[in-house]
């Protein structure tokens, strides 16, 4: 709790030295990893950018994976962990809708509760990493980390209970 | 209000503010109370009834609900309607009426108030119209300040646009739907303006109890997404848009497919499809924002090329298959009619028939809304100056609801919570700027540059800083403006009550009128019928009449009936429009086969009951000719000049028609001969009345306003019903001579056995 505070304290002061490119930098400061301090943050971001080597003009798959690159390095523990768990429900729910079209929808309330579970926890959980990310600091003023992470719960209640409720 | 709370007490701070909310509190619940208050004329006028015609529907629902528990409700398959088809009451109903009348009533007899059921069900408009200007409050708020959310509240408490679908015993969906429309309405803004998911999910809470209680579920369905359609090409797309919309639609739609009549429309109908496919729009716009934060703008750009090409594709394919298989079903017919206001007339006479899905006479605009309605385009002016996310929805939501209300006249309703609001933003910054009178400060001659300094800090967060602030100084045009609105709004006080006591208090199913001294003379044949009919016919007796008063007779006589207020089969009604349409002959095919023991008519000659069934006639006939073109056909009952008429010139098609015959059957022998008067249409009708051979009278109300016919049996020596009347009329000339004064033809040629 307190590192979180800490890590939350410190990160407007990159992005304030380096006006440049300040919307990577931000999302660089909060690492999980304690070893990641708000120094080494400063110096990872600019050596991202220049290993890639990107030009106006390189293509679609040469800019994905530098994102890729970035992401890798940039994103702190927590997020990914996040990023993993919504990979997993896209995958769960493309597997759900594979065997919709292959093998027929007959209990549709059953494959709709199914894959609207997913699907809503999916969105949720983009949600809870889109409120938690410190680059949005300013646009959710009134939600906190731990707020952001009670309303996940709730919501997720309320949609488990319906899903629950809907399945049969 | 607020206003003078704000300059009377500016002394201490701590102090102003807590008295400021206790006079918050009190207004509010002045209001609430004014609100109910102003809707009881009908109970203290007439009693306490339930009124018109759905609200039957829903009264029986709710005793049945009360009586069998909720699963028996939840299960419900009524035979005593639709006969002999029956209905799926339980699985073809919003629900959300009966079940917050039933909780209400079920919580008080907790605490050992049992209060009939009947009281629960007329009073909930009334109770649920103060939770109404509550919201309201809320929902203002949020746009601009408390000031304005009292002003709101108290138009919509009292406004007639509301008032029309609320007063006591009006006990329709509408009754509980508006209150939760502004609630969810509420709900959302501060989702969107938070960037909570807890708020999104209250929001698609009580989306669900709006889509359990009413099916214009459908506009919050289609104007959020428009809201969040229209921020986005606005270029204000932020991350709290998509919390909230995310969340409100995953939880909303999910939970809106609990209630069994919706089921699967969320993912299959077009309605729903402006909400789905904004919610695919979201998703890809929230990557693309995350990925505009991981690259320089140049790559961005090339990375969106290939991402706009790629979904394109993905999603036109998408569509064609799902189109070409028939996944996605069209629109249905009653939402055509809201873009082309002409569809229904010619496709659904069923929907054009019925009165309050005509579309809207300008007039009514002003009689519902009076002084709000020139306020209203004002409000959204001022809107457009501020310019938040949430003065977005107050414009989307104008926009839609006034080219809905112009469609169609109960859509009134969803126009008027925003005139309200847009309206008390209006006077509230009127108020705002002509108030400044009051403040103790108030500069001398000499300090007139220090007060526009002053007035430029209290007021620039209304005004737009960027415009240079204009002060009023004369004290005459302060006095002047202030005291025209205030003289306007007690005016609009005074008309809103005029226009609930005269036009919207009125039960329908009591009928007031004035004597020639001015005292109130009440007509009541409506339950005059409806009782006679509970106790002198059987239990099981199947009563025909056209579909506007099956909700009743199931509602006051208890009686089952062939087709009601639930148009759910064209067809069944399409039928009772031919028996009624039709000579008598045929009429009688169709009664006997549907069983049918009593029909019942509405008929207003005598009084001058203008909507009675010769009225609705028409109607009936084109609802019949849509299924049997070629048995009934609407030119014949026009004369050659193409008029509706009654009286001798109504062609031999009409004067054949059972209607007609029901409905003057022995009318002329009330008056002296050749004197016989229609007063509804004006007409004199011939002497001679029509004569009936396959029904007997068996009663008519006291101002002859229903009249009910029993269905003859067959003859015991099976003889058809013509040659039974002709002997007893006691011209024996032998079955098979012609009858004297009756044209041969017109004997039953076609002979009718069981």
């Amino acid at each position: 709790m307190a590192r979180k505070n800490a890590a939350r304290a410190t990160t407007p002061e990159p992005s304030a030295v380096r006006p440049t490119t300040p919307n990577t930098s931000v999302e660089a400061a909060p690492k999980a990893t304690p070893s990641t301090t708000p120094a080494a943050a400063t110096t990872t971001s600019p050596s991202s950018t220049s290993t890639v080597k990107l030009s106006a003009n390189s293509s679609p798959l040469a800019v994905a994976g530098a994102i890729w690159e970035k992401y890798q390095k940039d994103t702190p523990q927590r997020t990914k962990l996040i990023d993993v768990f919504m990979g997993f429900l896209v995958a769960v729910g493309a597997l759900q809708f594979v065997y919709c079209v292959v093998a027929g929808n007959y209990p549709f309330n059953a494959f709709l509760a199914g894959f609207s579970a997913t699907v809503g926890q999916f969105v949720l959980t983009a949600s809870l990493r889109i409120q938690t990310n410190p680059a949005n600091k300013t646009e959710f003023s009134s939600v906190s980390p731990e707020r952001a992470f009670a309303d996940f719960v709730f919501g997720s209640l309320i949609l488990h209970f319906f899903c629950v409720n809907f399945i049969n | 209000m607020s206003t003078t709370a704000k300059s009377t007490l500016f002394r201490d701070p701590a102090s102003t503010e807590s008295v400021r909310s206790i006079l918050k509190v009190v207004i509010l619940l002045t209001i609430a109370a004014a609100a109910v208050a102003s809707r009881l004329f009908s109970v203290i006028r007439f009693e306490s009834i339930i009124h018109e015609f759905d609200p039957w529907f829903n009264f029986r629902a709710s005793k049945y609900l009360v009586k069998h528990g909720f699963f028996d409700f939840w299960n419900w398959f009524d035979d005593r309607t639709w006969y002999p088809l029956g209905r799926v009451t339980g699985g073809t109903l919003y629900p959300g009426l009966m079940v917050t009348s039933g909780a209400i009533w079920h919580a008080l007899r907790m605490i050992s108030l049992p209060v009939d059921i009947r009281n629960i069900c007329v009073l909930l408009a009334p109770g649920f119209s103060g939770l109404t200007a509550f919201a309201t409050y809320l929902f203002t708020k949020e746009m601009k300040d408390s000031g304005a959310g009292l002003l709101a509240a108290a138009f919509m408490g009292i406004a007639p646009g509301y008032i029309s679908r609320s007063v006591a015993g009006s006990y329709d969906n509408e009754a509980i739907a508006i209150f939760l429309l502004m609630f969810t309405f509420y709900l959302w803004i501060k989702a969107a303006k938070l960037g909570s998911a807890m708020w999104g999910g209250l929001c698609a809470l009580f989306y669900f109890y709006m889509v359990s209680a009413w099916g214009g579920y459908v506009f919050i369905t289609n104007l959020i997404p428009l809201h969040v359609f229209v921020l986005i090409l606005m270029g204000r797309y932020s991350g709290r848009i998509y919390v909230a919309y995310s969340s409100w639609y995953a939880l909303g739609t999910l939970a809106s497919m609990q209630v069994p009549f919706v089921g699967f429309l969320p993912v299959k109908t077009s309605e729903h499809m402006a909400a789905l496919g904004i919610f695919g729009l979201i998703q890809l716009v929230a990557f693309v924002d995350y990925l505009r934060g991981q690259v320089p703008s140049k790559q961005f750009n090339t990375l969106l090329r290939a991402l706009v090409i790629l979904i394109t594709v993905i999603s036109f394919t998408g569509l064609v298959t799902l189109t070409v298989t028939g996944v996605i079903a069209p629109w249905s017919g009653r939402f055509y009619s809201l873009w082309d206001t002409g569809y229904a007339k010619i496709h659904i006479p069923i929907i054009a028939s019925v009165s309050e899905h005509q579309p809207t006479a300008w007039p009514s605009f002003f009689f519902d809304l009076n002084m709000l309605i020139w306020l209203f385009p004002a409000g959204v002016y001022l809107s457009f100056r501020q310019l938040r996310d949430e003065h977005v929805f107050i414009i989307v939501y104008s926009v839609m609801a006034s080219y809905f209300a112009g469609v169609m006249v109960r859509l009134m309703l969803t126009l008027t919570p925003i005139v309200c609001v847009a309206a008390a933003i209006t006077v509230s910054s009127i108020f705002d700027t002509y108030l400044e009178i009051d403040s103790p400060e108030e500069p001398e001659e000499d300090s007139e540059s220090k007060k526009a300094k002053k007035d430029k800090k209290e007021t620039g967060g209304f005004l737009s800083s960027k415009a240079p602030f204009i002060g009023i100084y004369s004290i005459t045009s302060k006095v002047g403006v202030v005291g025209a609105f205030s003289v306007y709004l007690v005016l609009f006080v005074f008309h809103c009550t005029w226009v609930t006591s005269n036009a919207y208090s009125s039960p329908s199913v009591v009928l007031a009128s004035r004597m020639p001294d001015g005292s109130q003379h009440i007509i009541d044949d409506f339950r005059e019928a409806y009782y006679w009919l509970r106790k002198n016919t059987a239990e099981d007796a199947k009563i025909m009449s056209w579909w506007d008063y099956g909700y009743q007779i199931g509602g006051m006589a208890d009686r089952t009936t062939l087709v009601d207020n639930n148009t759910w089969n064209n067809t069944h009604i399409a039928t009772v429009g031919k028996a009624m349409a039709s000579r008598e002959e045929v009429s009688y095919d169709i009664l006997r086969k549907h069983e049918v023991d009593y029909v019942l008519i509405i008929f207003g000659g005598l009084l001058g009951y203008s909507g009675d069934d010769i009225n609705k006639f028409l109607w009936m006939v084109r609802i019949a000719e849509g299924v049997w073109p070629a048995e009934v056909q609407e030119r014949k009952f026009f004369t050659p000049r193409g008029e509706y008429k009654v009286d001798h010139e109504a062609t031999d098609t009409m004067k054949n028609s059972l209607m007609y015959k029901m409905s003057y059957y022995k009318f002329p022998s009330l008056f002296p001969p050749g004197q016989a008067q229609d007063r509804v249409r004006g007409a004199r009708l011939p002497a001679e009345g029509p004569v009936l051979h396959t029904l007997d009278e068996a009663f008519t109300s006291e101002n002859w306003i229903v009249r009910i016919y029993k269905v003859k049996d067959l003859d015991q020596f099976g003889r058809d019903h013509f040659a039974v009347s002709a002997f007893e009329s006691g011209k024996k000339k032998g079955k098979k001579g012609g009858m004297a004064g009756r044209a041969p033809g017109k004997r039953g040629r076609r002979v009718v056995r069981a």
